[in-house]
C-alpha cells in the first residue's frame, strides 16, 4: 500500500511506451494499459518490474512516477505525467478523455 | 594469419601491445600506441614511421572525436593499422571505415551478417573521406585529371 | 527547386532501407534503446509526450505542390490529420508507430523527401531565406549553396557524432530573414570586387550563435570564401568543434560555449590552421557542381507582361494585401505569406486539408513552389499580381487568410507540455489567450510589427530570447510559471531579450503582455516599432507598469 500524507494516499505507478506504437502505457499489476485509471500501485517494485518488462519487450523505457489514489483512479503527481496521462490539451479531440475539459483533468 | 571479419588488412596482426600516447612519447621502441578521445593524435605525426598500429578508444559510442583522430592519421599519410576499439557498434562501422580504420575491436559481439549487410548497404557517398570511395560530385563531374 | 539524379535518390532510398533494418533490429530485441535512440533520432524520430514523433526534412524550407500533397498524405494516413511546421522550417507529425515509420520514409523518398539528420548530435537541416529567389535584395539565391552543403553534410562520416546538433543557416541579404546569427554557422553570401574589379561571388562566415540555456549572437569569423573552398572551410570548422567541442555537459556541447570560453579569434585561427591543411586533400567539388545545382534555382519563367496593379476594392482583402503580401522583385509579382496563426488555432499546425489546398496553390500560382518560414508560417513565392485576390478567396476558404504577418497574434511558439517531453510549461494555451486577447486586427495593426515568441523551456525551440517579447515556461514547484523577456531580435540587429522580473502564471503572462504593449504605446514615437521603443526607453519603464 501506499504511504499516507496528509489526506492524501501516495502511490508510484509504473509507465512507459509502447515499442511498436508508442502509446503510453500503464502497468495495471499483471499487464499494460494505455489508461491510467487502471495503473496499480508498485510499491517499491517498479524498476525491478520495469526492467523485466523492459527486457520482454513489452514496453520501452519504463519509469515510476508518484501519484496520489482518488476515488476517479490515480492522479499523477506531476503535470508533465498529467498531461501525458491524458493528451495534448489544446486538442482534447485527440485526448483519452475527448468530453471533459482540461482544467477538469488537469 | 587469423582471419578476422573485423579486420580488413591483407597483413599480419600486430602482436605488440599498445602503450598510451604519454608513454609511447616517452620512449623510442613502441610501435603500437592507444590513443584515449581527449589525446591529440597530431602528437604522432612526427612518428608515423615507425608506428604498426594504433588504436583509437570509443570509450562511449557517442563520443566522436575518434573519427576524427582517425582521419587526421590518415591524412598524414599513415598506412599501419588503424583500429576502433570499444563501444563499437554495427551501425557505426561503415561511417569508421569511411574515416580510415581498418580493423574493430568491439567490445559487444557484432553479428557477421548484419556487418557484412551494413558494409555493402551503401553504393554512393556525397563526401570524399579517407576511404577510395569516389563522391557523388566527382562521378557527376569526371575524376579530375591526375 | 533541385531534383535529385539517380544518387541523389540512391542515398534516400538506401537510407530507407538501413533505418527499416534498424527498426526491425530493435523490434526484435537485437538491438537495446540505448543503441537504437541515437541512430532513430538521425532519422528524425523522436519518442515525445505521447507518441513517436517524426520530423521530416524541408531542406531550406523549399517544397513543391506535390511533396506538400505528400505531407497531407502522410498526415492522414499514418498520424492524426495534421502536422505542425516548425522554427527550423521542417515539419513534425504527432503521432507516429514506430512499426510504420519505414514505409513513411519510403512513402515520401518516392518525392524526395526524408528525415535524414533532423535530429542528432550531427548537421542539421540547413535553413534559409524564405524570400529566396524572389527579394529584390539579394545578392543570389542562397538555396544552391544550402543544396550543396545539405549533400555534403549527409552522412558526413567523422561529423555524425558530434558533441551536439549543428545548426547551419544561408542568407544572400542584408536583412536577415533568416536568424543567421543565431545559428551555429551562418553564411551570409555576397558580392566582391577582385582586382581586376570583376564581382565576386563569396561568403562571410558567422559561428557561435545559438539559444537554449545559454544564448549567444554568432561572431563573424571569416571574411570571405569563395564557393570553391566552402567544404572544405567548414571541414576545417566542424573538425575543430568535433574535436574540442565539450563532452562533459550537454548543456555546454555547443559550439557557442567552444567559441565564449576559446574566443572567436582563437577559434578562427584554430579553423585556419586547420582549412589550411583540409584544402589540400581535394575535398571541394568543382564550381561545375555549384552550378549543376543552380541551374535548378534559375529564375522561373515570369510573365514579363504581368500587369502591375492592383484592385483593392474588397476590404479584406486589401486588409490581409497590405499585411501578408510582401514585393517582388520582378514586376507584376508578389510573395505571398500565408499565417498559420489564426486566433484560435495552434501556431504552425495545419490540417491535412490545409495542406491540400496550400499544395494547390503552389501548383496553381506560384510556379509549383512553396516555402515553410522559421516563424512557423507558409510562403507561396512567387504570384502574379493578378492572381493575388484568388489566392486569398482560397486561402480565405480554408482559414488560411489571418492577416497577421509579423503582428503581435503572429505568434511563434513551440508545442510546448501538450506535446513535447522537454518542455516544463505549455506554450500553446498562453498563445491562444494572447491572441485572444488582441484578437482585434485593428488593434494588432495599431501596435504594428510585434514579434512574440514562446518556449516552452529552456531549450527555446520556441526562439524566445529573439523574441520582441519573449516568454519562457517553466516548472515553478510543479506549477507552471511564465518568464518575461523584451528586446530580442532575430534580425540583423540580433539582440538577445533580457528578463522584465519574476513571472508569472498562465493568466499572469497574458496580462503583463498587456501592460507591455501599454507602456509601447504610451512611450513611442513616430515610426517606432515596439522593439525601437524598447531599445531607447530602456526596461526600466516597462518594469515598473509591471511590478510597481
Amino acid at each position: 500500500m501506499g504511504e499516507r500524507s496528509g489526506r492524501d494516499l501516495r502511490v508510484k505507478l509504473l509507465t512507459g511506451n509502447d515499442l511498436a506504437t508508442g502509446d503510453v502505457i500503464w502497468w495495471t499489476g499483471s499487464t499494460w494499459s494505455r489508461h491510467v485509471e487502471d495503473s496499480a500501485d508498485v510499491g517499491p517494485e517498479g524498476e525491478t518490474i520495469g526492467k523485466a518488462e523492459e527486457a520482454a519487450r513489452r514496453v520501452n523505457g519504463a519509469y515510476v512516477i508518484e501519484a496520489t489514489a482518488t476515488p476517479d483512479g490515480p492522479r499523477p503527481a506531476h503535470i508533465k505525467d498529467r498531461v501525458r496521462a491524458l493528451g495534448p490539451t489544446v486538442r482534447m479531440d485527440l485526448t483519452l478523455r475527448p468530453d471533459v475539459s482540461p482544467q477538469s483533468v488537469l | 594469419m587469423t582471419d578476422s571479419p573485423l579486420r580488413f588488412r591483407d597483413d599480419a596482426p600486430h602482436e605488440e601491445p599498445a602503450v598510451t600516447l604519454d608513454a609511447f612519447l616517452g620512449q623510442t621502441n613502441a610501435t603500437a600506441v592507444r590513443i584515449e578521445p581527449g589525446d591529440d593524435v597530431r602528437e604522432l605525426l612526427p612518428h608515423l614511421g615507425q608506428i604498426a598500429l594504433i588504436e583509437v578508444a570509443f570509450p562511449g559510442f557517442r563520443d566522436g572525436r575518434g573519427y576524427s583522430a582517425a582521419r587526421i592519421l590518415r591524412e598524414a599519410g599513415y598506412t599501419g593499422e588503424l583500429r576502433a576499439e570499444g563501444d563499437v557498434l554495427v551501425d557505426q562501422l561503415p561511417l569508421m571505415r569511411r574515416c580510415g580504420f581498418d580493423s574493430f575491436a568491439p567490445r559487444a559481439e557484432i553479428d557477421s551478417a548484419t556487418l557484412q549487410a551494413s558494409l555493402s548497404r551503401y553504393e554512393h557517398v556525397y563526401q570524399g573521406a579517407a576511404d577510395g570511395a569516389v563522391p557523388v560530385w566527382k562521378l557527376r563531374h569526371g575524376q579530375p585529371r591526375p | 527547386m533541385y531534383q535529385y539524379d539517380q544518387y541523389d535518390q540512391s542515398i534516400v532510398d538506401t537510407r530507407v532501407e538501413e533505418f527499416r533494418d534498424q527498426v526491425k533490429r530493435r523490434l526484435s530485441g537485437e538491438m537495446t534503446e540505448d543503441q537504437f535512440k541515437p541512430l532513430r533520432l538521425m532519422n528524425g524520430l523522436y519518442l515525445q509526450l505521447h507518441a513517436y514523433m517524426l520530423r521530416v526534412a524541408v531542406p531550406y524550407g523549399t517544397l513543391s505542390g506535390k511533396q506538400m500533397h505528400m505531407l497531407a498524405h502522410i498526415a492522414r494516413k499514418y498520424d492524426r490529420g495534421y502536422g505542425h511546421f516548425t522554427t527550423r522550417q521542417n515539419i513534425q507529425f504527432n503521432w507516429i508507430k514506430l512499426d510504420e515509420a519505414p514505409d513513411i520514409l519510403a512513402e515520401i523518398a518516392t518525392v524526395e523527401m526524408h528525415a535524414i539528420q533532423t535530429s542528432g548530435n550531427c548537421i542539421r537541416n540547413i535553413s534559409s531565406d524564405q524570400y529566396a529567389g524572389a527579394a529584390a535584395d539579394e545578392a543570389t539565391d542562397p538555396r544552391p549553396w544550402a543544396e550543396l552543403l545539405r549533400q555534403w553534410s549527409t552522412f558526413h562520416p567523422e561529423f555524425s557524432y558530434l558533441p551536439r546538433k549543428f545548426k547551419i543557416a544561408v542568407i544572400a541579404a542584408e536583412e536577415d530573414r533568416a536568424a543567421m546569427r543565431l545559428h551555429d554557422i551562418g553564411i551570409q553570401l555576397l558580392k566582391r570586387p577582385d582586382e581586376h574589379g570583376n564581382a565576386v561571388l563569396g561568403a562571410k562566415i558567422y559561428a557561435g550563435g545559438g539559444m537554449g540555456r545559454t544564448p549567444f549572437v554568432a561572431h563573424e569569423i571569416k571574411d570571405f570564401v569563395t564557393a570553391d573552398d566552402l567544404t572544405s572551410y567548414l571541414e576545417a570548422a566542424l573538425r575543430v568543434y568535433n574535436r574540442y567541442g565539450r563532452r562533459d555537459n550537454i548543456y555546454k556541447a555547443r559550439i557557442k560555449i567552444l567559441i565564449h570560453e576559446i574566443g572567436a579569434a582563437e577559434y578562427a585561427r584554430q579553423v585556419e590552421e586547420e582549412f589550411a591543411h583540409v584544402k589540400t586533400l581535394g575535398l571541394d567539388p568543382p564550381l561545375a557542381e555549384l552550378e549543376r545545382i543552380s541551374a535548378f534555382f534559375a529564375a522561373p519563367a515570369f510573365d514579363t507582361a504581368a500587369p502591375d496593379t492592383l484592385d483593392r476594392s474588397d476590404p479584406d482583402f486589401a486588409v490581409w494585401l497590405d499585411q501578408n503580401v510582401k514585393p517582388h522583385k520582378q514586376p507584376g509579382y508578389a510573395i505571398v505569406n500565408i499565417s498559420l496563426k489564426p486566433t484560435v488555432g495552434i501556431p504552425g499546425d495545419a490540417s491535412a486539408d490545409q495542406i491540400d489546398v496550400m499544395a494547390d496553390l503552389g501548383t496553381r500560382y506560384s510556379f509549383d513552389e512553396l516555402r515553410v518560414t522559421h516563424a512557423q508560417n507558409i510562403v507561396l513565392p512567387h504570384v502574379r499580381k493578378a492572381d493575388l485576390y484568388a489566392v486569398w478567396q482560397a486561402l480565405d476558404a480554408a482559414g488560411l487568410a489571418t492577416a497577421n504577418l509579423d503582428l503581435i497574434g503572429d505568434i511563434i511558439a513551440c508545442p510546448g507540455l501538450d506535446y513535447c517531453a522537454l518542455a516544463n510549461a505549455r506554450s500553446i494555451p498562453v498563445a491562444q489567450k494572447i491572441a485572444d486577447r488582441f484578437a482585434s486586427l485593428d488593434r494588432q495593426r495599431d501596435l504594428g510589427e510585434l514579434k512574440l515568441k514562446i518556449s516552452g523551456c529552456i531549450n527555446a525551440c520556441g526562439h524566445h530570447h529573439a523574441g520582441h517579447i519573449g516568454i519562457l515556461g517553466v516548472d515553478k514547484k510543479g506549477i507552471e510559471n511564465y518568464q518575461l523577456s523584451l528586446g530580442g531580435s532575430g534580425a540583423e540587429d540580433a539582440s538577445l531579450g533580457k528578463i522584465t522580473g519574476p513571472g508569472f502564471d498562465e493568466d499572469g503572462i497574458v496580462d503583463a503582455v498587456e501592460t507591455v504593449t501599454n507602456v509601447y504605446l504610451a512611450q513611442r514615437e513616430e515610426g517606432e516599432r515596439f522593439l525601437d521603443t524598447y531599445r531607447r526607453v530602456g526596461m526600466e519603464p516597462f518594469k515598473v507598469a509591471l511590478y510597481g
